[in-house]
């Protein structure tokens, strides 16, 4: 055996006077860390393979486990952190590129900390919404530019697709592959009952989940997996994927390992083969080239469904966005650098593309600059963690958010960030058939209607202390906002004023 | 049913289309209208003209021929159905297709068959007449493609051809290997079992384009294979 370069990073304490020796623990860690010595007849544990989910520490009835992180350290560095010295002991012994799940983990400021939000005194009435009817409705896609009236006067409706959604925010896009079957469901079931929508992601739709069409947003990527015309046709909404916030500017791989059984059928290529998705569209060179994409989309859909196209967070994305609000788009989602994912290189998932606070608030002004802002609806995602970012998004001038690692907590995640190990214990990112039956999907999707519907209830209580009773009226609306701790340019950029101002 | 396209904006033309319910429909004076057939099943059009880009895209099943050139993007993730060009074609046709034919009589440019795949009984051919021109079949994941160079000239196709390819076959009618090949792809007299394969459609090529087929059959093809079934299996390493 050769020389174990990596400590594992964290310890299993097993209060052994607590341990009954159940094997609970033994039996629900699918990394076998667990097992039941009967030699010193007792549990004992091989934290190297220990990912810190807490299945076990959440199962053992006497609480008799805890994961603590090592205290084992290199010699103290500034510049060499313990993480930095051992990722290079992991590439020099395999050659291969790091590979990591989940967002952007590392210390990078967070705007929507920064952020403060306002609320009446005096001057003008607050608003309990337990009392008052508060609207947290919204709708996406183009709107109209002006009123059309007939001779008598009378409205002419001028309907371009739109969603309707009974609260600013939706799934964001998951694919069939990356998470489990159950996640799934949990995932559609609860669009449906919240009146919202899922994102299939680029692994195309199951067909038992073809009776949620109707809160199904389905996703057309590089390597247009699973896309023909039925699975166009029962979506409500067709998302074009250009990029992600976890790992732009390149593509995704699903290894032949995870293609099998429904996975197989679902993004419709024989089990075993990888499952590769081109870093570009090579349809895709120009702005131009993308209306094309928009145009077959619609025409493929007799023009009834909103197209919605997906890009990352880069440095210019605001010029980005204000071509593709000239592409025929009904909606942009912009995903921030702390966007979740299934599997991405650790170096691109940590170092490249900006945050979604600063990205939103260029985007909406570009826009609005140009006069092209309500060509477009605005779906900001990565990362959306609590009602408080969703409120702030919207008053930089989000229509809508996208939650992704949030949904995935509240179906039980413990963020451990190794999805792409494809064990992951709580049944959402694996498709091994005894994890999956982990999550309960009619427990998950309550564990969702609940988190939400406690997310609008906190939405309408900042809106009503601001005396705002309609979420439209909060959208853009910076004057609610006020940093704390910003530069000049941060603010700038933010268009908010400093607390205090 | 025959349309006058003349002048016609795209989204007029497709609407006519759409809202027709003959099966039969012919398009006179087709000049660059673009997506002519998306997601259409069960339709026999006539192009007389040229289409323009993403002609017949997310194709489920109809027989589209054009008399002419065709543009860009033809057959995008077609699922099923025929696509029969009687001239050359643009870049990038039958981009992730996953089921039907696409005939070519003439050459082909960029990027023909990329990231095709195959899927149960679905198995999408391309076959082009002429010669291809760079990226051909890149990466390709299921399905067949076959450059004839009928006109036998050279080359028969250009730069990183089956880059990335992880899948599927692509037959070359030549005499000799071309040289340019990537790493990743491994070339080799086609075999009679893996001519069989290409035999019932390279059959209904020269029956649609009325060619001898037993003469066709009879020359020398090589046939590109990808060298692994998994190419990036050894890629990464978990952090």
């Amino acid at each position: 055996m050769g020389i174990a370069y990596i400590y594992p990073p964290y310890e299993v304490v097993r209060n052994k006077d607590r341990c009954i020796g159940c094997r609970v623990c033994e039996r629900q860690c699918a990394n076998e860390v667990h097992h039941y010595s009967e030699e010193a007849g007792c549990m004992m544990a091989d934290e190297s393979k220990c990912v810190n989910c807490h299945r076990c520490v959440s199962l053992c009835p006497t609480r008799a486990l805890k994961i603590v992180k090592t205290d084992h350290t290199f010699k103290e560095n500034a510049n060499w952190s313990g993480k930095a010295i051992q990722e290079i002991y992991r590439q020099a012994s395999t050659g291969g590129v790091l590979l990591s799940s989940m967002g952007n983990p590392e210390p990078y400021p967070i705007y929507f900390d920064k952020i403060l939000l306002n609320a009446s005194q005096v001057t003008n009435p607050s608003i309990d919404p337990l009392r008052e009817p508060m609207e947290t409705r919204v709708f996406l896609g183009k709107k109209p530019k002006q009123i059309k009236r007939d001779k008598n006067g009378n409205i002419l409706p001028q309907n371009t697709p739109h969603l309707e959604l009974s609260m600013p925010v939706m799934f964001s896009a998951m694919s069939y592959g990356s998470i489990s079957y159950n996640a799934h469901e949990s995932l559609a079931r609860a669009a449906r009952e919240l009146g919202i929508y899922y994102n299939t992601g680029e692994g195309g739709l199951h067909e038992d989940f073809y009776q949620y069409g109707a809160n199904t947003i389905v996703q057309v990527a590089s390597g247009r997996f699973g896309v023909h015309s039925d699975y166009l046709d029962t979506a409500a909404a067709i998302e074009i994927k250009m990029g992600q916030g976890a790992k732009p500017g390149i593509g995704g791989h699903l290894p032949g390992t995870k293609i099998v059984g429904d996975v197989s059928r679902t993004r419709m290529i024989p089990e075993g083969s990888d499952a590769i998705s081109p870093a570009p569209h090579h349809d895709i060179y120009s702005i131009e080239d993308l209306r094309q994409l928009v145009y077959s989309l619609k025409e493929a859909t007799n023009y009834e469904k909103p197209v919605i196209v997906k890009i990352a967070a880069v440095h210019n994305v605001s010029a980005i966005a204000s071509g593709i609000a000239r592409s025929g788009a009904d909606i942009i989602a912009i995903d921030g650098y702390r966007g979740g994912t299934g599997a991405a290189p650790t170096r691109i998932r940590d170092n490249v593309g900006i945050p979604i606070e600063l990205a939103l608030a260029s985007v909406d002004k570009r826009l609005r600059d140009e006069g092209i802002r309500d060509d477009v609806s605005i779906v900001v995602g990565g990362s959306i963690r609590s009602s408080a970012d969703v409120f702030k998004a919207i008053a930089l001038g989000a229509d809508c958010c996208y939650i992704g690692t949030a949904a995935l907590l509240a179906l039980g995640c413990h963020l451990c960030r190794s999805c792409h190990e494809g064990k992951c214990n709580w049944g959402i990112a694996t498709q091994r058939p005894d994890l999956v039956k982990r999550l309960n999907p009619d427990i998950g999707y309550k564990r969702l209607v609940n988190m939400l519907t406690a997310w609008n209830h906190e939405i309408k209580e900042m809106m009503g202390g601001m005396g705002i009773n309609s979420i439209e009226s909060l959208k853009g609306n910076r004057l609610m906002l006020r940093g704390i701790g910003m530069t000049e340019k941060e603010l700038e950029i933010l268009g908010i004023k400093h607390a205090g101002e | 049913m025959t349309i006058d396209a003349a002048n016609m904006h795209f989204q007029v033309l497709n609407e006519k289309i759409r809202n027709n319910s003959s099966k039969k429909i012919t398009i006179d004076n087709c000049c660059g209208q673009r997506y002519i057939g998306a997601g259409m099943s069960g339709r026999n059009i006539t192009i007389n003209g040229t289409p323009g880009n993403a002609l017949g895209a997310y194709l489920n099943g109809s027989e589209i021929q054009v008399n002419g050139n065709a543009q860009d993007a033809v057959g995008d993730t077609m699922n099923d159905g025929a696509i029969i060009i009687h001239g050359n074609v643009g870049d990038a046709p039958g981009y992730a297709m996953r089921g039907g034919r696409i005939f070519v009589r003439g050459n082909a440019g960029y990027r023909a068959g990329i990231h095709m795949k195959q899927y149960k009984e679905k198995k999408p051919v391309i076959i082009i007449g002429g010669r291809a021109g760079s990226f051909l079949g890149e990466y390709l994941a299921g399905g067949i493609i076959a450059v004839l160079n009928l006109q036998n000239e050279q080359p028969i196709i250009s730069n990183f051809t089956g880059t990335g390819m992880h899948g599927g076959k692509i037959f070359l009618r030549c005499q000799t290997v071309p040289d340019n090949l990537p790493a990743q792809v491994s070339a080799e007299p086609a075999q009679p079992a893996d001519f069989k394969e290409l035999a019932p459609h390279l059959k209904a090529y020269c029956k649609q384009f009325e060619l001898d087929y037993e003469q066709l059959a009879a020359d020398t093809f090589f046939v590109l294979k990808p060298n692994a079934k998994n190419p990036y299996k050894k890629l990464y390493t978990q952090n």
